[in-house]
């Protein structure tokens, strides 16, 4: 499958996929919303790419099956079964699973390749893994 | 005629209907209650008060104010009169927080013929609620087995007549769940309440309260076991109870701050998500991760409660039962049950009974359930374990009280006051799986000495007594029951602390008021008699709020923040509680604190007391407990812990040595018992009660709930 690969050293923290994103899903531009997290910390190299690896292991913690793999076998999540239990974020290994108040479902990159195709410097990026 | 789907359906007579509209759910309540009365086949709705908010908060507290109305002093369990009711409170039903849907069920219960309660998981308590009902009354008696169905979808409240021709309670949920689902996606929206056969043929019947299980495809049930109230059930002559709403939100409660709950949600989910592997391996196990400890600690009954380990013990560890349970799969008797403990066997093949033969998926063991029907019988087989749980579930009898009741009758076998002929040819010696199971099946069948065994403890006593000329001393010494209900499998006759929380628990010795015991004893954190009783002050109210709530007590304590052990006050999770505070306040918004929390509780556990009072107990009297729960009843028990024991009885100035067995048995008896009476005065001077455990009347007014019933009751007693 195709997950978003990512290249910490290259981020220039520009905000730009974060931008793309929460644009898409959410139709703001507003980062705190995006299904893609980029940040600065002190540990080298600088920035923390946040972004959904498709291991799966929400998919077990959901409690009415709204988790799934997509035939592409990235892990999509069916918003009219969800029941905003949120357990999936605490499962997430990652953290990537987001979640925000104002919102009543949790959120997740499905790799759709937005934001890799603006990235100026390629610090992300789609990449094949194994399921 | 068969037991089919399309029996059940075609079969269905409708008695009585009535249509209503659902109400909206406003901060956790729904306002309305529903009464149904089976004698006269009336269905109405209620409107749930203020006042009733105020002071009884919901769930337990709703089902004793509605059963409060509904009694006199004069009436049994078995009187019209009596009701059932359940409630799930105003955090039921929230999907955020671990263990937030149980059912509280009330009744007066046909073994202490006082006030029982019982906190139960499945999806009855919050579909009931979003239904449009905060509470369900049943009072009355049918003339004929019904069911009763809400839908919640269109409306509707309907009693009816329905075939169902099976004593077995699994089926019941399975067939009743198949028939009002319209498809497999549509059975997660039904629950049902039911019980078995046992629950007609004893006293210590249980309901069984289901949830869809859409990963196995198999309908799960869960326990309202304590006291009998099965058997309440079906005097009432109800088959069962269904429920059906296919609306689930995250915010069918209509909560005042949604980011509060999910903030608190989010932040134990990922505890559990960290530590749990850890810690209590709940989501591994589920409560049968004690199962090893309990044997190393000296804790786990064993042949009815004489001992606390045994080198078998290691036969139905943890680990043996972590290897019969299915792994890594979503185990919540509610949505967004993160701790996921509700563990079960697949395919499990029956060696016995009606359903020899047949695979069948089983809910739990849980420790109780492990320690009940296994090391207290002195048996260490884990499938007969599974097996004999398997059956009580579907029979309808309570786990814990068919297994201290099973330990007591065994005990009395190897003691010669009942034999083979008194008990039909079973050799109930302690360790008999043969003889054990054949007995179980005979109680949920109504069968031979079964009929005798579903009495109950006290009741056995007094048979015993009058048929065998049994010495009355000695059972009451051995038999594990006070207030008439069975104790709970902990040993507690090391820890002072304990043999409190279970005596002075306000429906019986159930663990769910208190469990002090590593506190106590393993750690010695409350030594003084005022310690132990602050924390016999404590930790009963603040667990009763659980029961107000519609929450389980699990995820308070079964799962520790990082760096709770390093604070003054750990035992208490202080992290958690704060979050209980914070959900209670985002669902309602009210603003509570810690402090209001305690007090909700204490309204309502005074209240229950003074229940207790009216029905004719609820003093210092009936908080006695039988000396097996307070140390060695016999020579061979004292010295099985004799270093132990003899150590004690150094610090209290004999000599040992110089004494034999008898007379150290008699000594160690006279202090303890003392002790036990020093600490009943510590506890009632801290809960503001008289010295012989009434509520005093400033103390029901700090309170609250001093109103004019409630005082005319506690006056004749001061």
């Amino acid at each position: 499958m195709k997950i978003v690969g990512k290249n910490e050293s290259e981020c220039i923290l520009c905000g730009t996929c974060e931008s793309i994103c929460s644009e898409h899903y959410f139709k703001e531009d507003n980062r705190e919303k995006s299904r893609i997290q980029v940040s600065e910390i002190d540990e080298d190299p600088g920035v923390d790419i946040n972004v959904c690896n498709q291991c799966g292991d929400c998919i077990d913690a959901c409690p009415v099956l709204a988790l799934s793999r997509a035939k592409s076998g990235i892990v999509i999540l069916n918003r009219k079964k969800c029941i905003s239990c949120f357990n999936c974020v605490g499962a997430c290994p990652t953290d990537s699973m987001f979640f925000r108040e104002d919102e009543d479902n949790p959120y997740k990159c499905i790799a759709c390749a937005r934001c890799t195709k603006e990235c100026p410097t390629e610090a992300i990026f789609m990449e094949e893994a194994e399921l | 005629m068969t037991l089919s789907v399309e029996n059940v359906r075609t079969s269905r007579k409708v008695l009585a209907e009535m249509e209503y509209t659902p109400a909206g759910i406003d901060k956790g309540y729904s306002g309305k209650s529903l009464y149904v009365n089976l004698s006269e086949g009336k269905i109405e709705p209620k409107t749930v008060t203020r006042e009733m908010k105020d002071i009884f908060t919901g769930g337990k507290g709703f089902g004793l104010w509605y059963l409060w109305q509904a009694v006199t002093p004069k009436t049994k369990w078995n009187d019209p009169e009596n009701e059932i009711v359940i409630s799930a409170g105003p955090i039921g039903g929230i999907t955020q927080y671990p263990g937030s849907g149980k059912s509280l069920v009330v009744t007066l219960s046909p073994t202490t013929n006082s006030i029982m309660d019982s906190n139960v998981g499945g999806y009855f308590g919050p579909y009931l609620k979003f239904s449009g009902w905060d509470a369900l009354e049943l009072q009355g008696k049918s003339a004929k087995d019904v069911v009763l169905y809400i839908d919640g979808d269109t409306g509707k409240v309907t009693l009816e007549e329905i075939e169902l021709e099976t004593g077995a309670s699994h089926l019941v949920s399975e067939i009743l769940t198949e028939a009002f689902a319209e498809s497999e996606e549509d059975k997660k929206h039904i629950s049902v309440v039911s019980t078995g056969s046992g629950a007609d043929n004893t006293l210590i019947g249980l309901l069984n309260f289901s949830w869809y299980d859409p990963r196995r495809k198999a309908v799960r049930m869960k326990q309202a076991g304590r006291g009998g109230i099965g058997t309440v059930f079906r005097d009432k002559k109800l088959k069962a109870l269904v429920v059906r709403f296919s609306g689930l939100t995250g915010k069918n409660n209509n909560p005042v701050d949604f980011g509060k709950i999910q903030k608190a949600g989010v932040k134990i989910h990922k505890e559990i998500n960290n530590f749990d592997d850890v810690q209590c391996r709940m989501r591994q196990a589920g409560t049968a991760n004690l199962m090893t400890t309990m044997n190393d600690y000296d804790l786990l009954p064993v042949m009815n409660f004489q001992y606390g380990s045994h080198p078998e013990g290691k036969k139905i560890s943890t680990e043996v039962f972590i290897s019969k349970f299915t792994q890594n799969i979503y185990d919540g008797c509610w949505y967004g049950c993160s701790m996921s403990c509700c563990k079960a066997v697949d395919d499990f093949e029956l060696k016995t009974g009606p359903f020899k033969g047949e695979k069948v998926v089983v809910d739990g063991p849980e420790y109780e359930n492990a320690a009940a029907l296994g090391s207290n019988w002195g048996i260490f087989d884990p499938d007969f374990i599974i097996e004999a749980n398997f059956y009580c579930d579907t029979y309808g009898i309570d786990t814990i009280s068919t297994g201290t009741m099973m330990a007591f009758i065994m005990e009395c076998y190897e003691n010669g006051i009942i034999d083979k002929e008194i008990t039909g040819g079973l050799e109930l010696n302690f360790g008999n799986q043969e003889a054990a199971m054949e007995l179980l099946h005979q109680m949920g069948q109504g069968r031979g000495f079964g009929k005798i065994a579903g009495l109950a403890i006290r009741r056995m006593k007094e048979f015993f007594v009058k048929e065998y000329g049994a010495d009355p001393d000695f059972l009451q010494d051995i038999g594990m029951e006070a207030k008439g209900l069975e104790y709970s499998e902990y040993l507690s006759k090391e820890s002072l602390a304990q043999q409190g929380g279970f005596g002075l628990a306000n429906k019986g010795p159930q663990h769910d008021e208190a469990w002090l015991i590593f506190m106590d004893m393993v750690n010695n954190q409350i030594p003084t008699f005022e310690d132990k009783a602050e924390a016999l002050h404590y930790f009963p109210m603040f667990r009763t709020w659980f029961g107000l709530q519609g929450l389980c007590k699990l995820p308070w304590n079964d799962i520790e923040p990082e760096g709770n052990k390093q604070l003054e006050e750990a035992n208490k999770v202080p992290e958690h509680v704060q979050n209980y505070v914070d959900i209670f306040n985002g669902v309602t918004g009210k603003n509570i604190d810690k402090e209001e929390l305690i007090r909700q509780s204490e309204r309502v556990y005074n209240f229950q007391r003074v229940f207790n009072l009216r029905m004719g107990f609820g003093k210092r009297e009936h908080d006695k407990v039988p000396y097996r729960s307070q140390g060695p009843v016999t020579v061979k028990e004292y010295e099985s812990r004799a270093e132990r024991y003899d150590g004690q009885l150094k610090e209290l100035g004999y000599d040992p040595e110089s004494m034999s067995t008898e007379e150290k048995v008699k000594v160690m008896r006279q202090h303890r018992e003392e002790m036990y009476e020093k600490l009943m005065d510590a506890v009632y001077l801290r809960r503001g009660w008289t010295n012989d455990g009434v509520p005093k009347l400033e103390t029901l007014k700090a309170l609250g709930i001093d109103f004019p019933e409630v005082v005319e009751v506690v006056k004749n007693h001061l």
